[in-house]
């Protein structure tokens, strides 16, 4: 169904969005406890990476049928 | 006679015309020219209307008096016909010649039967002068009947000429004797002629016709014999009867006068006078009475001869030839007769005319004697009548007296004596006057009754001689006649001979060629049988193989029927199979149903391809139902109204929160009528999407589908499937639909009227 397609992107782009999200903090409290001497620029950086990246992710996810793909003709 | 008139006409207008100009040429010097010119004028006019009038009433009068003149003005100036017939009345009619007719056959005039019959009455009547009037008339009346008898004679012969069929030519009075034969004989020619004109009858039919007719001329001339003779001899009794009479009349009247004679002689004594006064009286009655008879006679014997002659004139009219002889002999009698009539009649009058005298003087005598008896009666009124036996008896008075009148009586006569005397030449010139008269009269009538009868003996002779060279005629003609028959028959004989040849030629021919008729209507009869036989057969063949295919096509119906309403029902079966559908989930894949279908038609290509045009997917997976497919509409379009603003060119995150917000923020109807046609401007999604949820729910999913169709970007991306599923549903139902239609039509047209 087409119109689940459009939900279904939503959902993953959430879960994504909230993967990178964590994984984003998590790594950026991580280091920002292992290496930046908990400096919160690290977090934010991190989620701030995480969330961009989800951002990224779910808009390409959604603008991935507008996307045109090129190709490179192989020389036969 | 015209152009006189109007040479004079203009001539007198001229000359008037001068003079008026004369005239006006004197006066104009006195008076004025004013009126003068009119004076002039008018004086023109009267003097040419004057020559105008004067020409027409003279060409008037001159035409009355001359037809011929009329006719030549009436032919060479219009309408001067009219003028005349006003004028004078119709002009007058064409002289016609006429026709000389001839005369009837008067009755017969013997001509002293007026005479006879007034002359008896003669002694009686003591009129003198009408004595010579009847001696006129019957002179008068004798003188008609001559030129009668003469009209008689050319009359009977212009009868035998018309009776011939010639050209009835005027009769000449007194025809000569060789014209009539002439005539008689062409006559004959030409009655002869005229037979073969007509049409020849059969012979059987023609002898009896000649044998009735012989027979009826037969017994016509047996009765005009019969009658004839019957005539002729009564004519004959009656006129012998007449003649005795009138020869007794002659006597009796003979007698009277010798009687009347002796008693006027006074020689005889005084008794024996009365003896012959009784006997004269006696003679006189018998007389009067042997007159009368013979009057009688006369008239019986008169009207028996007009008997005759009318009995000759019917037999002459029934124009049998054999009663010529006869006829002509009883004319002969009859003229005889006639003849003897007149000379006794003559003799009578002779006779009557002598006693006539004979009275006269006895009547003067009487007459004498009377007036001197009356004288002595009136001298001696005392003496009686008788004075001749009283000498006796009478006295000297008397005597004397008788005496003296007797001297006076003498002396008187010797006067008128002496008178006489002087006039005896005038009374004998009188005399011989009177005397010449009548014997003229006699004579004329003598020389008519004469003239007369030579005529008839001419007549009679004619006749005769006509008779004699009809009869030679008669012969002649017969043996020319017998000629042409002998000729007539060789030629019949030939004629037939050769007829006979060519007709039974011409039979022979005909009878071959009926036979020929004959034989080729038999063939074609022949033929005509077996090719009607052959036709029947044909057609009983071509029925029974109609009806074989009939019943081949009517087995063939009924498969087709069967086969219809086999489809009918897969259709329906497949029509129910659509029914199955759930809410949200397709219906039963319609592949078997389809399958049946195809099966039940497998000839029918229609069916076939319409099977085979079903989409894949609806017979594989099955289609949605309508209803679920409007469900799912509305979330189509509330995805679609979230992403109106995505394409391929707005595709960021930030587009889809604000197409978001667009779509929250964006009022409008729900549903919205489409228009009849799409401009550009209704191409905006939320449009297509009111459109489309109106179309939706007024059930018309295929405008519905149309209008999703529309769309564009992501909308259209999010719409996909359910177009695809709207298009299969549409299009499986189409040709459901399409199917059934057929089926139902199918079934209709194979559906057997009851």
């Amino acid at each position: 169904m087409s119109e689940k397609e459009l939900g279904q992107k939503w959902d993953r782009c959430l879960a994504d969005c909230a993967v990178k999200l964590g994984t984003g903090l998590g790594l950026g409290i991580v280091f920002s406890v292992v290496f930046f001497k908990r400096r919160t620029w690290p977090i934010v950086f991190g989620t701030g990476l995480g969330l961009g990246m989800a951002y990224s992710n779910c808009q390409n996810d959604l603008r991935s049928h507008y996307v045109l793909h090129s190709k490179v003709a192989k020389e036969e | 006679m015209l152009r006189v008139c109007w040479k004079g006409a203009h001539a007198a207008a001229r000359c008037v015309c001068g003079k008026v100009k004369a005239h006006s040429l004197q006066h104009c010097r006195k008076y004025t020219t004013a009126g003068d010119s009119g004076s002039t004028a008018g004086k023109i006019v009267a003097a040419s209307l004057l020559t105008v009038g004067g020409g027409l009433g003279g060409t008037i009068l001159y035409a009355k008096w001359d037809p011929k003149f009329r006719a030549n003005v009436e032919k060479s100036v219009p309408y001067s016909d009219q003028l005349f017939e006003m004028a004078l009345g119709p002009p007058p009619p064409p002289l016609v010649p006429l026709q000389k007719k001839p005369g009837k056959i008067e009755p017969l005039q013997i001509s002293s039967l007026s005479e006879a019959s007034k002359e008896s009455k003669q002694p009686k009547a003591k009129a003198k002068k009408s004595d010579p009037a009847p001696m006129e008339a019957p002179p008068a009346v004798e003188e008609a009947p001559a030129p009668q008898t003469l009209e008689e004679a050319s009359a009977e012969a212009a009868h035998i000429i018309s009776a011939l069929g010639e050209v009835p030519s005027v009769p000449a009075p007194g025809t000569s004797d060789e014209s009539p034969p002439g005539h008689m004989a062409a006559g004959e020619e030409c009655k002869d002629h005229h037979e073969p004109v007509l049409k020849e009858r059969p012979v059987e039919e023609v002898t009896a016709r000649l044998a009735q007719q012989d027979k009826a001329e037969q017994d016509a001339l047996a009765a005009l014999t019969a009658g004839l003779e019957e005539s002729l001899g009564s004519t004959a009794k009656t006129t012998l009867q007449a003649i005795g009479a009138q020869e007794a009349a002659l006597t009796a009247i003979a007698a009277h006068t010798n009687k009347l004679k002796d008693a006027m002689d006074s020689q005889t004594p005084p008794d024996e006078k009365s003896a012959q006064w009784k006997a004269l009286n006696e003679a006189l009655s018998e007389r009067t009475r042997a007159m009368e008879e013979a009057e009688e006679a006369l008239l019986k014997a008169k009207g028996e001869l007009e008997k005759l002659r009318e009995v000759i004139n019917s037999a002459k009219q029934s124009k049998i030839d054999t009663a010529r002889p006869q006829i002509l002999a009883a004319e002969e009698n009859l003229h005889s007769m006639i003849v003897d009539l007149d000379k006794v009649v003559t003799k009578v009058q002779t006779a009557q005319t002598e006693a006539k005298i004979v009275s006269q003087y006895s009547e003067l005598v009487n007459e004498a004697k009377a007036q001197f008896q009356q004288e002595l009666a009136n001298i001696t009124p005392e003496i009686q009548a008788n004075w001749k036996g009283l000498s006796g008896k009478l006295s000297a008075d008397d005597l004397n007296s008788l005496i003296a009148h007797a001297h006076r009586r003498i002396d008187q006569l010797n006067r008128e004596l002496a008178e006489q005397r002087v006039r005896e030449q005038l009374h004998i010139e009188v005399a011989l006057e009177q005397q010449k008269l009548e014997d003229q009269k006699a004579l004329e009538r003598a020389v008519v009754s004469a003239l007369e009868h030579s005529r008839e003996d001419m007549r009679l002779e004619q006749e005769k001689k006509v008779q004699e060279v009809r009869e030679v005629m008669e012969a002649e003609m017969r043996t020319q006649l017998r000629r042409q028959a002998a000729a007539h028959t060789d030629h019949l004989r030939d004629v037939l001979k050769v007829q006979e040849q060519e007709l039974r030629e011409e039979a022979q021919e005909i009878l071959n060629s009926r036979v020929m008729e004959q034989e080729t209507h038999y063939r074609r009869l022949t033929q005509e049988q077996l090719d009607t036989f052959t036709l029947d057969m044909n057609a009983a063949y071509a029925r029974l193989k109609g009806i074989e295919e009939a019943i081949d096509s009517h087995v063939i119906a009924e498969e087709e029927a069967r086969k219809a309403h086999q489809l009918w029902l897969s259709v329906e079966a497949l029509n129910y199979t659509l029914k199955s559908a759930g809410a949200d989930s397709p219906t039963e894949p319609l592949e078997g149903a389809v399958g049946v279908i195809k099966e039940s038609c497998a000839e029918n290509e229609f069916a076939q391809a319409l099977a085979t045009a079903i989409p894949e997917e609806s017979l594989s997976r099955g289609i949605y139902s309508e209803a679920s497919l409007r469900a799912r509409f509305y979330d189509i379009r509330r995805l679609a109204r979230r992403v109106a603003l995505i394409d391929e060119t707005r595709n960021s995150l930030y587009q889809y929160f604000l197409s978001y917000l667009q779509s929250i923020l964006l009022f409008e109807s729900e549903q919205v009528p489409p228009p009849a046609k799409l401009a550009p401007e209704d191409l905006d999604t939320f449009k297509l999407l009111a459109y489309a949820t109106y179309s939706i729910e007024r059930g018309d999913l295929e405008l519905a589908a149309k209008f999703v169709n529309q769309l564009r970007g992501e909308s259209q991306r999010v719409a996909q499937d359910w177009i695809k599923e709207a298009r299969l549903t549409l299009e499986t139902k189409q040709v459901i639909s399409l199917l059934s239609a057929y089926a139902n039509a199918v079934g209709l047209g194979t559906t057997q009227a009851p």
